[in-house]
């Protein structure tokens, strides 16, 4: 029983914490920087994120025994472009404000490495509620990155957060909002800092028990990254899916 | 404002003030993965500038011949991703067949370009501004060039970094980071330009 209970939550934990997309994989860049200018945005980016990333993954999962081997990735871009649109009509109908907000970046979703990296490492090669269970804690992983870098910016470039404002509070003992936390320079410091600490905190977690289970981040130019499996890279030089 | 100043507009406007990648955020992968030395990351930049122009060309053929027509604008996420992505293998073997020594330099590229957000950004961007097809061009060799300014840039700062004294938690990818975020706020200055 406690087996099987830790196997459902694996993919769980591993998403949100030790193999998070953003922090240590550095997936989905483009997303993450750009519309974390404030944690509602954040969160919102996030949440269609995992939709699609669920919903392509249970898809991708289900046909992966029909789709041919050959034109998988083309199929898989299919699957996942689809339910962008379908997420972005369905944005655009019910919550028109979070959709201009996000602008550009939903249809984008259909680019974010996260997702297609999700369909050829786990869903084209296991079952349907694993895939499901893999596409929620990765995209929670995400999400949480996400509005916990809006939430940083938010709170120094505007002082706020999640609506509630702090700003007059501050303003009257003096001090003044670091508008460049909102502005595009921000984002980057902003991850730096957080990869920064999440280093620290490897570093410590090594030197204390000799293991860590946060993996280290990836340093190597894609040219020259002999790693198969990373998920940057879908085409090898053969031509051809892989 | 006569054709030439409006497209001079545009071109400076997608190149220097709202750079694709250090204001848009679009490429963000390849601007981080493929700039430690100055020699790949040019390479890189001519590719994309190769791939962006021509699919932009694409895109907006495709987009005004045959989705306006059939009312099939929703669509247009679905069929610019699999023009783009059929156009970038398509791109790889004309050049292995035919032009062996430019996929020497360019060929490797090409597999990281195809989920590249600044193509398929720049192809939805085009038919957001409603560009006419020739607009579009001119923009998406321009937002290209951007990018590939920006990338050399970065490439250059990485190489003569390597030998700096840089605290241990910001090695690697923070310190990266960092000098991409100064060179935002320094091209933050170009926002004066237009």
């Amino acid at each position: 029983m406690e087996k099987e209970k830790n196997s459902v939550w694996k993919p769980f934990i591993n998403g949100l914490i030790n193999e998070n997309p953003t922090f240590v994989l550095m997936l989905g860049m483009c997303p993450t920087l750009a519309v974390t200018t404030s944690a509602i945005n954040g969160l919102g980016m996030g949440l269609t994120t995992t939709v699609v990333l669920a919903m392509s993954n249970i898809i991708i999962s289900a046909l992966r025994n029909v789709i041919p081997d050959k034109v998988r990735i083309p199929a898989f871009i299919v699957i996942i472009a689809s339910f962008v649109t379908i997420v972005g009509q369905f944005l655009e109908a019910y919550l028109p404000a979070l959709n201009s907000a996000l602008g550009m970046f939903i249809p984008l979703i259909v680019v974010n490495c996260i997702i297609l990296g999700r369909a050829e490492a786990f869903a084209s090669k296991n079952g349907v509620f694993a895939s499901l269970m893999d596409g929620l804690g990765m995209g929670l992983g995400f999400t949480a990155a996400l509005t916990l870098i809006g939430a940083v910016r938010e709170i120094l470039g505007s002082f706020s957060v999640f609506g509630i404002s702090f700003k007059e509070q501050l303003e009257s003992i003096g001090m003044v909002p670091i508008s460049i936390f909102v502005m595009a320079p921000g984002a980057f410091f902003v991850l730096a800092g957080i990869n920064a600490l999440m280093s620290v905190i490897r570093d410590r977690q090594l030197k204390e028990k000799g293991e860590s289970k946060i993996k280290a981040g990836c340093d190597t130019d894609c040219l020259s990254c002999g790693n198969d499996s990373c998920i940057h890279k879908f085409y090898d030089e053969k031509g051809g899916a892989r | 404002m006569s054709t030439l100043t409006e497209l001079l507009v545009i071109a400076v406007g997608s190149a220097l003030v709202s750079n694709v990648v250090l204001s848009q955020f679009y490429g963000l992968c390849p601007f981080l993965g493929v700039s430690k030395q100055l020699k790949t990351a040019s390479g890189m930049g001519v590719a994309v500038i190769f791939v962006i122009t021509l699919s932009s060309l694409v895109a907006g053929v495709i987009y005004k011949f045959l989705l306006v027509p059939f009312e099939l604008e929703y669509l247009k996420t679905i069929v610019f991703i699999l023009v783009i992505a059929a156009l970038v293998q398509f791109v790889e073997m004309f050049l292995k067949k035919s032009v062996p020594s430019l996929y020497q330099s360019l060929g490797v590229y090409l597999p990281l370009i195809t989920t590249n957000c600044a193509v398929l950004g720049t192809a939805l961007t085009n038919v957001q501004e409603e560009y006419s097809i020739f607009y579009g061009v001119v923009n998406g060799f321009a937002t290209a060039a951007g990018f590939a300014i920006a990338i050399c840039i970065l490439a250059g700062i990485r190489e003569k970094m390597r030998y700096n004294d840089i605290p241990k938690p910001f090695r690697g990818m923070p310190i990266v980071l960092i000098t991409a975020g100064l060179m935002a706020i320094a091209f933050c200055g170009f926002s004066g330009l237009l």
